[in-house]
């Protein structure tokens, strides 16, 4: 009996299910209706903007003005703009360029963000001074400022990148670098009490060099609250290259994004009301399932409430 | 309490300087030339005086400290001399900060708009409070329920759905939507020159200020009611509350009086910290309803590249983040006694 219960222990480990923490994450995520419904509703939306310039063959820039204003009709689903451009391929499109910056400057941020945290935390030397930096860009007016600097680099960037691409550089990198100072200061939080941790200890003691310590046993441990920013992020990063570009400070009209087209919209409501109506409801649910997606993950990655 | 004060108030100070010369730098530093939207037919000559007029000629740190003088000492004497009505010696040679396409002093611009904007940001934050307060309580009395399920969602769609896609999405309903000769009709344009004499007048203030003031308002209201409901809900289970009602308080007393009491401290902070960003989220309502407040002033300057003037006014923001982030540590220090350490 007594040296037949190890072995059964093992047999009865043998039998369960492997057990992960990303399984555990997706078990907890799984209950949270909301996050699953975001889930799937932004998996659809990056599904539509990415295979669906393949399925609608218009050309989103073409001019057609016999065929201006018209409402919705099955040659053109969501109907046209004032110049005749279709206007389901400008939302498609606009979709694409959103993406892409919401997704490059949530990178970005996050990247300055971890770097500034683990820096702050990891070196007592460079806590003092990187987290009054990280005070003095929270005083700072984010929005005056972004549509300050944007007017003032616009042109120059432009004339040396192109003119799509210098704007997308700029935008992405304004966004990015005005936006990492919520993730720097939770990732400092966690790397202070982190780096108090046998395990951090006992990889000083056998000699580990402190790269490799902050590479290998502090970046792991703090990728649950990155995870939540990234989600955090992703939605603002959208609402703000929207939010400039209804400001007429975005992205220019033969390169739409979701916000120029609300803002080229704007001004023909009494014409075509549904202009405004599909890029605002692209952007609304696009950031509502980023939003609903985060909450989720916020409850599955705390160890606190999964298992409960 | 007055040590803390004077603490935090000494911090602000070098804050506010960093950030006065981080934007007079990068707007000063940026590459663009003030006459560049000037007639072509202008000559260089013509065009090196007048940026000698606009006060370019002199070195950067001249400058800096020039606007940092004409900020901090020449406007505020000013503003002074104009409540209570005497002079100081020199008023006249004061030096002040002019707006280069308008060429009037920039600190008139700003009081002229400010009204305006105090007017549709302050009721809308007023109405987003007085929204958001009752949906936190119910919530959290309630949690779990029907009511608390769909204020959760309310919240969401009120964070997550931009001020600039609602305010359309107003104006095509109550204002193309509807007839014009329909009660319910809006007006999509703020009127700044209507004046409020008689009831009819009133009415239409009212209806102008509607739609402006109800897009602002939800997006305040939803950040608001989730703090509230969090505040509550951290109350509700702590000691005092069941003493409260072993004693045999009615129900009414113990949530309206001792648990809203307390559950108010960090969402009164919550509230002074958020009103900076209103007026950065003002920008965009201005912009939506042609409110001709400060968000759009900011904008037109941007577009006339005027930088005093966007200096100016981006400072300005920036004076209020800071003050208001002092107002929410003080407030904090003066109802919970706890949170002090001096």
């Amino acid at each position: 009996m007594t040296d037949a219960t190890p072995g059964s222990n093992k047999v009865i480990e043998a039998l369960q299910p492997h057990r992960s923490l990303w399984r555990d994450v997706w078990i907890q995520f799984r209950t949270h209706k909301g996050a699953l419904a975001g889930a799937a509703v932004f998996t659809l939306i990056l599904l539509a903007v990415a295979v669906g310039p393949y399925l609608h063959t218009v050309d989103p820039t073409y001019l057609d003005y016999r065929a201006k204003n018209l409402g919705a009709s099955w040659a053109h689903p969501f109907g046209t703009d004032n110049l005749g451009r279709d206007m389901l391929a400008q939302v498609l499109a606009g979709g694409r360029v959103s993406m892409a910056v919401g997704f490059t400057a949530m990178a970005l941020s996050l990247l300055v963000g971890v770097v500034v945290g683990v820096l702050a935390g990891f070196f007592r030397r460079l806590d003092g001074p990187l987290m009054r930096m990280t005070d003095l860009f929270l005083a700072l007016p984010l929005l005056p400022l972004l549509l300050v600097i944007i007017m003032l680099f616009r042109d120059t960037l432009r004339r040396a990148f192109g003119p799509e691409a210098g704007i997308f550089l700029l935008i992405v990198s304004v966004i990015g670098i005005t936006s990492w100072m919520q993730t720097a200061r939770i990732v400092r939080g966690d790397v202070l009490a982190l780096k108090e941790r046998e395990f951090v200890l006992a990889a000083h003691s056998i000699g580990t060099r402190l790269r490799r310590v902050i590479t290998r046993h502090i970046l792991p441990n703090v990728l649950s609250p990155v995870m939540v920013s990234a989600t955090l992020g992703l939605a603002n990063a959208i609402i703000t290259e929207s939010a400039l570009s209804f400001l007429g400070l975005g992205f220019p009209s033969d390169f739409p994004t979701w916000g120029r087209l609300l803002y080229d919209g704007k001004d023909f409501l009494t014409i075509t009301p549904d202009r405004v109506l599909w890029p605002g409801l692209a952007i609304s649910l696009t950031v509502l399932s980023v939003n609903f997606m985060g909450d989720g993950m916020r409850d599955a990655l705390d160890p606190r409430i999964r298992g409960r | 309490m007055f040590r803390y004060t004077i603490r935090r108030l000494l911090f602000a100070i070098p804050t506010l300087i960093v950030i006065s010369f981080i934007i007079f730098a990068l707007l000063d530093l940026a590459p663009g030339d003030p006459t560049a939207s000037l007639p072509l037919t202008i000559d260089a000559e013509t065009r090196a005086m007048i940026r000698l007029s606009l006060g370019l000629g002199e070195p950067f740190h001249i400058r800096y400290l020039a606007w940092l003088n004409q900020f901090f000492i020449n406007e505020p004497l000013n503003i002074v001399e104009q409540w209570f009505g005497f002079e100081f010696s020199g008023s006249a040679e004061r030096l002040r900060i002019r707006s280069w396409s308008t060429r009037s002093p920039v600190v008139d611009l700003i009081i002229e708009r400010t009204p305006q904007t105090l007017w549709v940001v302050g009721m809308s934050y007023v109405v987003g409070i007085l929204i958001a307060i009752p949906i936190g309580v119910i919530s959290a009395y309630r949690q779990y329920s029907w009511f608390d399920q769909a204020g959760t969602l309310f919240s969401m769609l009120g964070f997550s759905v931009p001020t600039f896609f609602t305010g359309l999405l107003l104006i095509v309903i109550f204002s193309t939507i509807v007839p014009s000769d329909s009660w319910l009709w809006l007006p999509s344009i703020y009127d700044t020159t209507h004046r409020v004499v008689d009831w009819d007048s009133f009415v239409y203030q009212v209806r102008q200020m509607i739609m402006p003031v109800m897009v602002l308002a939800l997006f305040n209201a939803a950040q608001i009611s989730r703090f509230m409901r969090s505040s509550m809900l951290d109350n509700l289970t702590q000691d005092y509350v069941r003493t409260a009602r072993s004693k045999g308080m009615k129900e009414r007393v113990v949530v309206m009086v001792h648990v809203l009491r307390n559950s108010l401290i960090p969402v009164v902070t919550v509230i002074a910290l958020g009103v900076p960003q209103i007026f950065g989220g003002a920008i965009i309502t201005e912009q939506i309803f042609r409110v001709n407040g400060l968000g759009a002033l900011l904008i037109v300057g941007i577009e006339a590249a005027d930088i005093p003037l966007v200096q100016t006014l981006t400072f300005i923001f920036a004076v209020l983040i800071v003050g208001f982030n002092l107002i929410a540590d003080l407030l904090y220090g003066i109802l919970d006694p706890r949170i002090r350490y001096d």
